[in-house]
């Protein structure tokens, strides 16, 4: 190994699963899912908390994870893309994204459903402007947006 | 190719529907593995240490301290990878690492195999490079000048040219003659860049004497010919993998450096090399849109005929080569397949500078003079009291047609798109008020490159079709790049077969495993690729029907193919059948563009394409005439797409070309300072959020090409281009202003508002075209239909 450095233990809740970590106290929750729990559902594009594809729910609300240190998360209950589902049940929000075309390349997809997820759990009616303010984090390149509004207005629905 | 299918009225039960994407399933639950999740036990990871520097000669690079660093395990230079590479056979210039100078910011010169990425990077920090500054070339002007030290390569010149050329098609010159208007415009298109999601990445393998490369690629087979040069080794030795893929854009369509860097790095450490490129290397790796400087002429008779057109490009191309001589002769192809210019004149030029290499955006070489061509018509038609609507409606080209540069048009809905957005935006019903207004443009685009990149006369693609008691699978090497080409591949099977499309298994992409495709660039897949999956479904159709037919005793013709049946048996019963008569069955498709598509002279290449696609839009925004700010209202786009193989899939193609054409129109640029990318970062290279962008209202114009499979053409790129005039059109609408240079910010709006208030031209932008010395104009013979390229 290179330079270990200190580190520390980690206690949090992933997915409803609890995880005790040995982690450095500089690595970032992005590189803790990836690379230490090999989630890697959870994207990232720039590691510098620009784009919103890291984004996870911590304790239900959306968080950048790369920009996430452990100090930050002791004891706290994570959701990534891979707790979202039922099990083989999609969740509306993932049902309405595929029936909607809201994903191409499907790289900020993660991103974009876990904080669609949040905005409906608290707000199943949102409007297209509250859509667009709970998402105006969340860069996508494919899709133009257009059709992302549509499937979170839908899931809305069927989560009402 | 004319078939049944093709009949606009035939019945399809699976084409043409609103479905999901076959691979959506994985990408909404976060288990596709796009090329950084793939993780091989064992991995070492690679960084690679860039250039600081824009223009410097390397005098000596020292790793003693880096492979003294606990964790390497090697680090290797230029000196280890001694053979260049590039996309064009006429511009391989590149060294994976180089070792004798440095062209641009971000150039590698090392890379470092370590236990961690964070060890890596610590010893590209240890390595010390002795360099000796050389004069920064940042602007085409600047690039025209000879050098005043030595040019940024040892090939093509004179200077810093890299490639020139001047055609002429018909008689320009009595073309001005009898114009009874004639009018010169000049534009400045900035370069921008891709921006995928996805930061590249690539992981490699060597075990006995066969290389592995999975990497985030849009071209395994172009990745899979650099590698077999840069390695000597034989292709049959190598296997590249396109991994599930996180955004092209064309971004990802070159070989690159980080991808000969793992591979030699596990040849020499005997095990897996991954190397993830960061968000600031992404822009430098870039490979996007040139800017462009463009003049043009133009002139008309009495009614609006166009009689006449010159144009003249500039072409900023970066530190290398990559798909520069394409993207400087797209500059001037695809003038002539929306309007009928009966004479035409094109002189490009594309120089090197000090900045990263610019290759292949969405729309390669044609937005910046779509974008010139578009505000240029407006102008004519300003100038002489006509519509500009109604201008353009007058030079429309007609379908199956022949372009003055021997561009062959088939199917064409370019009226029946203008008719749709016209009517839908209500254009000519609207009420004049300041600060708000309309933009139209149209725009044409290929179904893929005539020709391919190095000259074969093999097919384009190639496709395999596989059924057995296991089920249908499909292998094709075409890259789904999150445009949705396993989708469209699926489908043509899946409609065939009588099947759905999620019973088709798509193996796609994998040079190892499926037959070649060329490759997800030039919009070509679901024209070429979809062809050779039709073949193929279609040969195996016959197959499974021809077994069911004897069962039954009937005749072939009346086994009725549909809801997963063959007649009256399963499609796992008549398989197993078939199988049993013929062995595992396997059937295959090949598609070649057809050999009358283009010209036969020096450069004819570029611009033939089996069709076109057409795509019409206006746009509609408030400026303010006191900020400059723009707010988007809403885009009406209308697109011929022949026939959608997948509705939802074309209008995601389509919402997603609109988008980012709004956002290079309004926001997106590439800019540097003394040599320095001034903003590698998604934070301050600004792009389009939910914010501001506008409601899209889509129309799908259908033509049912006579050669696309079931009639299809292409969506990927095409609908980008109109809306980047449309934009700057509407503007002019709205505040009587003209912006010819985009992006087109708000301190450029207010700098033309100011000019107008002072009583000049009210018009921010290039004031002149630099001066060139193009080589001798050729004259291109008419076309002649017995003497044709392919």
């Amino acid at each position: 190994m290179g330079d270990i450095g200190s580190r520390e233990i980690l206690r949090l809740s992933v997915n409803g699963q609890n995880q005790e970590l040995l982690v450095k106290p500089y690595t970032t929750l992005l590189e803790i899912l990836r690379e230490d729990l090999r989630l890697t559902g959870t994207k990232h594009g720039c590691e510098a908390g620009e784009c919103g594809a890291c984004v996870v729910l911590i304790d239900g609300t959306p968080q950048l994870s790369c920009l996430v240190l452990p100090g930050q998360i002791e004891g706290s209950d994570v959701t990534t893309i891979e707790g979202v589902s039922d099990g083989g049940k999609l969740h509306p929000v993932q049902q309405a994204f595929m029936d909607h075309g809201a994903l191409q390349c499907g790289y900020c997809t993660p991103g974009m459903v876990l904080s669609s997820k949040a905005l409906l759990d608290s707000n199943p009616r949102a409007s297209a402007e509250e859509i667009k303010e709970a998402l105006a984090g969340n860069l996508c390149r494919c899709t133009g947006y257009v059709s992302i509004i549509e499937a979170v207005e839908d899931a809305g629905r069927a989560m009402a | 190719m004319t078939t049944v299918a093709n009949d606009p009225n035939v019945e399809l039960r699976v084409i043409g529907k609103s479905l999901p994407k076959v691979d959506s399933a994985g990408k909404v639950i976060g288990l596709t593995a796009y090329a950084d999740d793939i993780e091989l036990p064992g991995t070492l990871y690679c960084k690679l240490l860039r250039s600081h520097l824009p223009h410097a000669k390397v005098l000596s690079i020292d790793t003693s301290a880096a492979t003294a660093i606990k964790g390497v395990i090697a680090v290797i230079t230029g000196d280890d990878l001694p053979i260049k590479y590039g996309i064009m056979p006429t511009s391989e210039d590149e060294h994976a690492l180089e070792c004798e100078k440095v062209r641009f910011v971000g150039d590698p010169v090392a890379a470092v195999a370590a236990v961690d990425e964070e060890t890596a990077l610590a010893a590209c920090r240890a390595i010390v490079v002795e360099y000796e500054p050389l004069e920064t070339i940042e602007s085409i002007e600047h690039a025209l000048l000879p050098p005043s030290d030595e040019p940024i390569h040892d090939y093509a010149g004179p200077g810093n040219i890299h490639r020139i050329g001047a055609l002429e098609f018909g008689e320009v010159d009595e073309g001005f003659a009898n114009s009874s208007f004639i009018r010169e415009d000049v534009f400045f298109y900035e370069g921008n860049t891709h921006l995928p999601m996805e930061q590249h990445s690539a992981t490699a393998t060597f075990v006995g004497d066969q290389l592995t490369l999975w990497s985030s690629t849009q071209n395994p087979h172009y990745v899979h010919r650099a590698l077999a040069k840069v390695f000597e080794m034989p292709m049959g030795h190598i296997r590249v993998v396109a991994a599930p893929h996180g955004g092209g854009f064309g971004g990802k369509c070159d070989p690159f450096s980080h991808e000969m860097v793992v591979c030699k790095l596990a040849m020499i450490t005997g095990r897996p090399v991954k190397c993830t490129l960061t968000r600031e290397e992404v822009f430098y790796v870039h490979r996007g849109r040139h800017p462009v400087m463009m003049w043009v002429r133009t002139g008309v008779s009495q009614d609006g005929k166009i009689l006449a057109m010159h144009f003249r490009t500039a072409l900023d191309g970066g530190a290398y080569g990559s798909y520069g001589p394409a993207s400087m002769l797209y500059t001037g192809a695809l003038q002539t397949t929306t309007y009928n210019i009966p004479a035409y004149r094109f002189e490009g030029v594309r120089v090197f500078t000090n900045k990263a290499p610019c290759g292949p955006k969405r729309g390669h070489g044609t937005p910046q003079p779509r974008f010139a061509l578009e505000l240029h018509m407006d102008k004519i038609a300003h100038s002489i009291g006509l519509d500009p609507v109604e201008l353009r409606r007058r030079n429309y080209v007609k379908p199956y047609t022949r372009t003055i540069n021997h561009l062959r048009i088939t199917s064409c809905g370019i009226e029946e798109a203008t008719d749709r957005v016209i009517e839908a935006s209500r254009y000519y019903e609207r009420k004049k008020r300041l600060g708000h207004g309309l933009g139209f443009a149209v725009s044409s685009y290929m179904c893929g490159a005539g020709l391919p990149i190095y000259w074969n006369k093999l097919p384009h693609s190639e496709c395999v079709i596989q059924v057995d008691r296991g089920g249908v699978s499909l292998y094709c090497g075409a890259t789904d790049i999150g445009q949705g080409s396993d989708t469209v591949l699926a489908t043509v099977a899946a409609e065939e077969l009588g099947l759905w499309p999620t019973d088709i298994r798509v193996v796609s992409g994998d040079t190892g495993l499926t037959p070649v495709d060329l490759g997800s660039y030039s919009s070509r897949v679901t024209f070429m690729a979809g062809n050779a999956a039709l073949q193929a479904a279609r040969e195996m159709r016959e197959i499974l029907v021809g077994a069911v037919a004897e069962k039954m005793e009937c005749s072939p013709k009346d086994v009725v193919v549909g809801d997963g049946k063959i007649g009256e048996l399963s499609f796992e019963d008549a398989a197993t059948l078939a199988q049993l008569r013929h062995g595992v069955l396997t059937t295959r498709g090949t598609y070649a563009p057809p050999r009358e598509i283009g010209g036969r002279y020096k450069a004819a290449g570029v611009g033939p394409s089996p069709a076109y696609s057409y795509s019409a839009a206006v746009v509609d925004l408030d400026a303010d005439p006191y900020s400059g700010e723009i707010q988007l209202n809403k885009v009406w786009i209308a697109h011929d797409i022949g026939r959608a193989i997948n509705a939802l899939s074309v209008k995601g193609q389509v919402e997603g070309g609109v988008y980012m054409g709004l956002s290079e129109a309004m926001m997106e640029g590439q800019l540097y300072r003394h040599g320095l990318h001034k903003q590698p970062s998604m934070l301050d290279y600004k792009s389009l959020t939910f914010f501001e962008m506008p409601e899209v209202e889509t129309f799908l114009v259908e033509t049912v090409d006579l050669e696309g499979p079931f009639g299809a053409k292409e969506a990927g790129q095409g609908p980008l281009l109109p809306v980047i005039p449309a934009v700057v059109s509407a503007v002019y609408d709205a505040l009587g202003v003209w912006v010819d240079e985009v992006p087109i910010t708000p301190d450029k709006i207010m700098r033309a508002l100011d000019a107008k208030a002072k009583g000049r031209e009210g018009r921010y932008g290039p004031k002149s075209f630099p001066q060139i010395s193009y080589p001798t104009i050729v004259k291109v013979p008419p076309f002649d239909a017995s003497s044709t390229a392919f």
